[in-house]
C-alpha cells in the first residue's frame, strides 16, 4: 500500500532527517515507527502525505509514485493525527470533525451523521461534545477528537503521530485498546508513531524501528523481540525482554486443544454457569486473545499449573505453565541454531 | 475648582448658542474618520494577509510601518498638502496613511501567531493554502486585526483635529481657532466633544470585540472557568 524506496530527505538546514529508508507497509495493517526523539519518525510519517518531499528515493502509494499525485487529493485520502493535536480552537468539535468531509463536499446530512458516528465511537458523547470547543475539552479527549477528525471521511491510510502521547498511563492504555478495537472494525492501513516500545509492540502488526534517520529492523515484533538485529536493538527493548515477549504471544499460540489427563481437574472446575469472575484466589480463565503473560501471572496468582481457555462461555481448551515456559526455551533454541 | 465649573459652564452655554456649527463640525471630523478609516480596513487586511504570504512584500511592508512609526501625524498631513492640495480629499489620505499602521502589524501578527501545528493539521487534511486562510488563519486571526482596528479609529479621532490646518475641516477648527483667539470656551467646545467621541467609540468597539472574542477561542475558556 505505501512503499518506500531508498528515501532520503534532508532539510534545507542540512539535516539529514531521514537516510536511505526502504520498507513497505501492507495494505490493512499497522505498522510502528519507532525510535529515539530525533530519529526521523515523524519526517517519515509526513513523506507520506507530501507535507515534505523526498531530497532521493521514491515513496510509493498502491503502486504510484506519490509525485504523480495531485497533494490535497492525495491528504484527503489520508487520515492525519499530528503530533501536537492541532485541534482548530475556533471550530465547535462537530466542525473540526467535519473538515474532511466538508473539504470533500458531503452533503450535511450525510456529515452530521458521520460526525455523531464517530464522536460515539470515540466515547464522546455526541449530545454532550458536539458544540464544545477545543479549549473545553481535557487533553485525552481532544485527543480522542484529533483521532476522529482523521478517520472522518474514511481514510485509506491513517498516519498517527504520537497520537496518544502525553496523556497519562491509564488513559493511555483504554485508548490504546478501544483503538485496537476500532481498527478491527475500519481495516485501514496505517502508519503509526511513537517512541515506547511497550505501545509499539502492542500497536504494531510490524514495527519500524529507527535511529538517525536509518531503519534499524523492520520485523513483527514477535520477530524483534526474539532476535534484535543489533545492539541498539536490544537497548531499546530494554532489560525485560522475556517478559514483553509473554506480553505479545497470545494464548491461542501455545494452548492445547487436547486437555491432558493431569490437567483435568481445572477444566472440571471452570463452571460456565459462575466461575468467569474472580473471587478469593478463584481460578480464573482467560480467552485466546488474552496473552501469555496474562496467563502466566494468572498462574501464579491461583497457584495452579494450568488454566482453562474459555470462549463464549465454553471451554476449548487448557493453556499450561509448563508449555509458556517451555515455548520460551524453544524460541531460545530456535535463535541459537 | 468653581473656575473648571464656570468654564465648562461657559463651554455648555457656548455650544447651545453654536449647535448648528457644533453639529457641521463634527459631522465634518465623523467623516473624515470614518472614510479614512474605512479605506484603510480595505488596504491594510489584504496588505497585511499578502505580507504573510511573500516574503518581499513583508520586508516592503515592515520598512515601510518602520519609517511610517517614526513620522508625525502632522507631517503626514503636511505632505498631503502639497500634493493633493486643500480640502477634504488630502485629509482623508493623510488619516488614511496614518490608520493603517496598527491594522497592517495586527494583522500580520494576527495571522503569524496561529500556531505551526493547527496550520500542520489543515495541510495535512488537504487543506489548499487559500482554505487554510480562509477557515484556519483568518478567524483565528480575526481578534488581534480587530484590536487594531479599534486602536487605529481612536488614533484616528485625535488625528482628525489636524485636518484643519490643510482646510479639512472638523472638530479642529475649533480647537485650533480656540487657541489663536485665546478662546478657552471654544477650545473646549472642540476638544471635549472629540474625547467623548474617542472614548465611546473605543468602548464600542471593545463590546463589539468582546463579542468576537467569545465566538472564537481566546476568551472561552476564560469564559467557561
Ligand atoms: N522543518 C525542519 N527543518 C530542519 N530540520 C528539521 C525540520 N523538522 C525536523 N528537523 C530535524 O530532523 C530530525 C528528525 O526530526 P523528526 O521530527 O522527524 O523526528 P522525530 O523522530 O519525529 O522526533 P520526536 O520523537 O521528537 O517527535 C531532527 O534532527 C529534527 O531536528
Ligand atoms: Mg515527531
Amino acid at each position: 500500500m505505501i512503499q518506500f524506496d531508498n528515501v532520503h530527505k534532508q532539510y534545507s538546514d542540512g539535516t539529514q532527517a531521514v537516510n536511505g529508508l526502504s520498507f513497505e507497509v501492507e495494505e490493512g495493517t499497522t505498522t510502528v515507527l519507532v525510535g529515539p526523539s530525533g530519529c526521523g519518525k515523524t519526517t517519515t510519517m509526513q513523506l507520506v502525505n507530501r507535507l515534505e518531499e523526498p531530497t532521493e528515493g521514491t515513496v510509493y502509494y498502491d503502486g504510484t509514485d506519490i509525485q504523480e499525485l495531485p497533494a490535497t487529493e492525495l491528504r484527503r485520502q489520508i487520515g492525519y493525527v499530528i503530533q501536537d493535536i492541532g485541534l482548530f480552537d475556533h471550530m465547535t468539535i462537530a466542525e473540526n470533525v467535519a473538515t474532511v468531509p466538508e473539504l470533500k463536499g458531503w452533503d450535511d446530512d450525510r456529515t452530521d451523521e458521520r460526525v455523531d458516528e464517530l464522536l460515539d465511537l470515540m466515547g464522546l458523547p455526541p449530545e454532550e461534545y458536539r458544540e464544545s470547543y477545543p479549549g473545553e475539552l481535557s487533553g485525552g479527549q481532544q485527543q480522542r477528537v484529533g483521532v476522529a477528525r482523521a478517520l472522518a471521511a474514511g481514510p485509506d491510510v491513517m498516519l498517527m503521530d504520537e497520537p496518544f502521547g502525553a496523556l497519562d498511563p491509564i488513559t493511555r492504555e483504554n485508548l490504546q485498546d478501544e483503538f485496537l478495537d476500532i481498527q478491527e472494525e475500519i481495516e485501514t492501513t496505517i502508519i503509526f508513531v511513537t517512541h515506547d516500545i511497550n505501545e509499539a509492540l502492542k500497536m504494531g502488526d510490524k514495527i519500524a524501528m529507527m535511529n538517525d534517520g536509518e531503519l534499524v529492523q523492520y520485523d513483527t515484533p514477535a520477530a524483534m523481540l526474539e532476535a534484535p538485529a543489533t545492539k541498539f536493538v536490544e537497548d531499546f527493548i530494554g532489560p525485560d525482554r522475556t517478559l514483553k515477549q509473554l506480553r505479545v504471544l497470545q494464548v491461542s499460540e501455545i494452548m492445547r486443544t487436547e486437555v491432558p489427563d493431569e490437567h483435568r481437574d481445572v477444566v472440571d472446575a471452570f463452571d460456565p454457569a459462575d466461575t468467569v469472575m474472580a473471587d478469593g484466589g478463584e481460578l480464573i480463565p482467560v480467552t485466546p486473545t488474552d496473552s501469555a503473560q496474562v496467563a502466566l501471572s494468572r498462574c501464579i496468582q491461583a497457584g495452579v499449573r494450568a488454566l482453562p481457555v474459555v470462549e463464549d462461555a465454553t471451554v476449548i481448551g487448557v493453556v499450561t505453565e509448563e508449555d509458556i515456559r517451555g515455548y520460551h526455551a524453544d524460541e531460545i533454541e530456535a535463535t541459537s541454531e | 475648582m468653581s473656575d473648571l465649573i464656570s468654564l465648562l459652564a461657559e463651554t455648555w452655554a457656548y455650544l447651545l448658542a453654536n449647535s448648528a456649527r457644533f453639529f457641521e463640525l463634527l459631522r465634518e471630523h465623523l467623516t473624515l474618520v470614518f472614510v479614512s478609516e474605512a479605506l484603510a480596513i480595505i488596504v491594510a487586511v489584504p496588505l497585511g494577509i499578502a505580507a504573510t504570504r511573500n516574503d518581499r512584500v513583508n520586508s516592503i511592508v515592515s520598512g515601510f510601518g518602520n519609517v511610517a512609526q517614526t513620522v508625525p501625524t502632522l507631517a503626514v498631513i503636511a505632505l498631503a498638502f502639497p500634493i493633493l492640495g486643500l480640502g477634504f480629499l488630502p485629509s482623508v489620505v493623510g488619516l488614511f496613511a496614518y490608520s493603517l499602521l496598527p491594522i497592517l502589524t495586527n494583522t500580520i501578527a494576527g495571522i503569524e501567531s496561529v500556531s505551526d501545528s493547527t496550520v500542520d493539521a489543515a495541510r495535512g487534511m488537504g487543506m489548499t493554502d487559500w482554505e487554510i486562510l480562509r477557515k484556519v488563519r483568518l478567524p483565528l486571526a480575526l481578534p488581534v486585526i480587530f484590536a487594531g482596528i479599534r486602536t487605529s479609529v481612536v488614533l484616528n479621532v485625535g488625528s482628525a483635529y489636524l485636518a484643519f490646518f490643510i482646510g479639512g475641516g472638523g472638530l479642529g477648527v475649533w480647537v485650533i481657532g480656540g487657541i489663536k483667539l485665546f478662546s478657552t470656551t471654544q477650545l473646549l467646545a472642540g476638544a471635549i466633544p472629540g474625547a467623548l467621541l474617542a472614548i465611546t467609540l473605543d468602548g464600542l468597539l471593545g463590546l463589539a470585540q468582546r463579542r468576537l472574542g467569545t465566538e472564537t477561542a481566546s476568551d472561552r475558556t476564560a469564559a467557561a472557568a
